[in-house]
């Protein structure tokens, strides 16, 4: 069996919740595959992450150079392409930065590449057997990958529970590049990080509410946002939403749940007309009751919502609205 | 500035129910709606926005057979002012490697200033932009969701990273670049505008137009294989209510006040 790496993003000197799925993931390959975590950065934070891995990771190889201070995809590439042996099968983040760095990377190491992979189905000779999604979640797929040139796969955050392993002792070992001829450093990059932009703050805050009525591609057009907006103003709850909702301009980005928008931990959570994508279900924590109203029965939202009506938003919502005001009449009489 | 969007044709998750089959090996087909897919779109909307700035032409070719060139005439409709078909039996198969194999070599017949895929396809894995970078040595940003043009061959692109943030960058030309859904309002297309360009030639490039030997593109190539569709069962599934509309919202409101969420 191959040698197993984890490629393990760090911010702040801690290592991303991603890390521990990783070597969940590595576990389920091959138990007793020898396993290293590689992390790329500069100075006191990358020290300071490499600490933070220790109890999944026997073997840390760390790669230290200022051009990684800020994790550039193609520097990136290009460190790990120095240190990396063939054959490898080298596991990332299926995040932002795996995004950008591993389908890269999977043509420079001359191996397979399968992405955002939610499970380990087996190994069965050279094949590396796996479980994807397609088609918004609604059906999955196994996928055979030929690992015996190895491979780059990328694996979906929160799809593997985080194990701890405890391996006694790990050590750190710096592979830091440093021939000068051939350090990364060195290496200009067609692409330059200039900045981060935080995003806008928005008219209403949708984390500080205990229900959301949050609203998805169901709602059809942008005038019947505001049959969303009446059912939360009768039950004094925040209109927030799911991608396709800003993608079409209805919605201002701050109303967004998901891994690219807002993360809420609402006490309800009224999924209207949303398909329940892995990205949007990111963005929900602390296990609200989720009620979903969806007119396709075999909408993903079903699989993991509390309560689930299968009827058109367009038709329910206004309903429902009319019978919290009547009930609010009733108390105040 | 020449820009080359390589687009691909896919059932339409948001218009379909999708099912498996009966053999269970892949969905079921027949009563499918077929779509562009839905971030190539996008990209070339962003294309059409970007030439009527600074000029130039939008290219779009797609890897595929007869029943995708409706996919190319839509995009025509909207403005892009050449359509390429890419097809090849040897090329039936191939994964994510092979088709950016097939478009690394069309990208080497022609010249272009920037390539714009789809972030990812409704059965892909976003990885055909950046192979395809890494293959031309070009240096590559997913998630793009937007573009401004600099003096001295360059780009200025945000990329949309967890939070709603954006990570600002600058990418030389020529570069590829993966577009996130949301970065522009793609136009709307008519029948009308699609009849306009219904006698439009569309140029068929195969393997052997492409000098592109078989070994590298088509299913013997591939590494990766699909095997098999299946429905999982994730976590228990909902309670599914099966009252009246009326009964469902008395449940609805009785659940949602006993959850701690009424005032």
């Amino acid at each position: 069996m191959a040698r197993i790496f984890a490629y393990i993003v760090h911010k702040r000197g801690v290592a991303d919740d991603s890390a521990f799925e990783l070597a969940a993931a590595a576990r389920k390959i091959d138990p007793a595959a020898s396993l290293t975590a590689i992390l790329t950065g500069w100075g006191a934070d990358l020290d300071a992450a490499c600490n933070t891995v220790g109890a999944s990771y026997p073997e840390i190889w760390k790669i230290a150079n200022e051009a990684l201070a800020y994790p550039n995809a193609e520097l990136v590439r290009k460190a790990l392409q120095k240190v990396l042996p063939s054959n490898s099968i080298v596991l990332v983040a299926h995040e932002h930065f795996g995004i950008d760095l591993a389908p890269g990377l999977s043509i420079k190491m001359d191996s397979a590449f399968v992405s955002d992979v939610l499970d380990i189905a087996g190994v069965e000779g050279a094949n590396l057997k796996v479980v994807r999604q397609e088609f918004g979640g609604q059906v999955s797929a196994h996928v055979r990958c030929d690992i015996s040139s190895g491979a780059v796969v990328t694996i979906r955050p929160g799809a593997f529970k985080a194990v701890e392993i405890t391996p006694g002792s790990s050590q750190v070992i710096d592979k830091s590049v440093v021939d000068k001829s051939n350090a990364v450093g060195t290496l200009a990059a067609g692409r330059r990080y200039l900045e981060t932009v935080a995003a806008e703050a928005g008219d209403v805050d949708i984390t500080k509410f205990n229900v959301l009525v949050s609203i998805g591609r169901g709602i059809q057009e942008k005038d019947n946002v505001a049959i969303a907006q009446e059912l939360a103003d009768a039950l004094g709850a925040a209109v927030s939403c799911s991608r396709p909702v800003v993608d079409a301009k209805w919605m201002e980005k701050s109303r967004q749940v998901g891994s690219s928008g807002k993360t809420v931990k609402p006490k309800v959570y009224l999924a209207c007309g949303i398909s329940g994508s892995f990205q949007h279900l990111a963005g929900i924590k602390g296990s609200p009751f989720l009620i979903a109203i969806n007119k396709n029965p075999k909408a993903p939202i079903f699989q993991v919502a509390d309560v689930g009506i299968v009827d058109d938003i367009l038709e329910f919502l206004p309903e429902l609205t009319n019978k919290v005001r009547e009930m609010h009449t009733v108390a105040a009489k | 500035m020449e820009i080359l969007v390589c687009v691909r044709r896919v059932p339409d998750t948001s218009e379909n129910e999708i099912e498996l089959n009966s053999a269970g090996n892949d969905i079921e087909r027949g009563e499918l709606v077929y779509s562009i897919n839905e971030p190539d779109n996008y990209a070339v909307e962003e294309a059409l926005q970007i030439v009527a700035r600074v000029g130039g032409n939008v290219t779009v070719a797609t890897v595929g057979g007869e029943d995708d060139e409706e996919i190319l005439r839509r995009e025509m409709a909207m403005g892009a002012n050449h359509g390429v078909m890419i097809s090849d039996e040897a090329f039936s198969g191939s994964d994510g490697r092979g088709i950016a194999t097939i478009l690394k070599t069309f990208v080497q017949k022609g010249h272009y200033d920037l390539i714009l895929t789809g972030v990812q396809a409704e059965d892909g894995g976003a990885q055909v932009g950046g192979m395809l970078a890494a293959l031309l040595d070009y240096p590559f940003a997913s998630l793009v969701n937007s573009i401004e043009v600099l003096e001295g061959k360059k780009l200025k692109v945000s990329r949309e990273i967890a939070g709603g943030n954006k990570e600002m960058n600058e990418i030389d030309l020529p570069c590829v670049l993966s577009i996130q859904t949301g970065i522009n309002e793609p136009r709307y297309v008519g029948m009308r505008g699609i009849r306009q360009v219904a006698s439009v030639p569309i140029p068929t490039f195969s393997a052997s137009d492409l000098g592109l030997g078989t070994s590298a593109v088509g299913e013997a190539a591939a590494k990766v294989n699909r095997v098999d569709y299946f429905v999982p069962a994730l976590g228990k599934g909902a309670e599914i209510l099966h009252g009246t509309r009326e009964e469902n919202i008395d449940k609805v409101l009785e659940l949602v006040a006993a959850k701690g969420g009424l005032k």
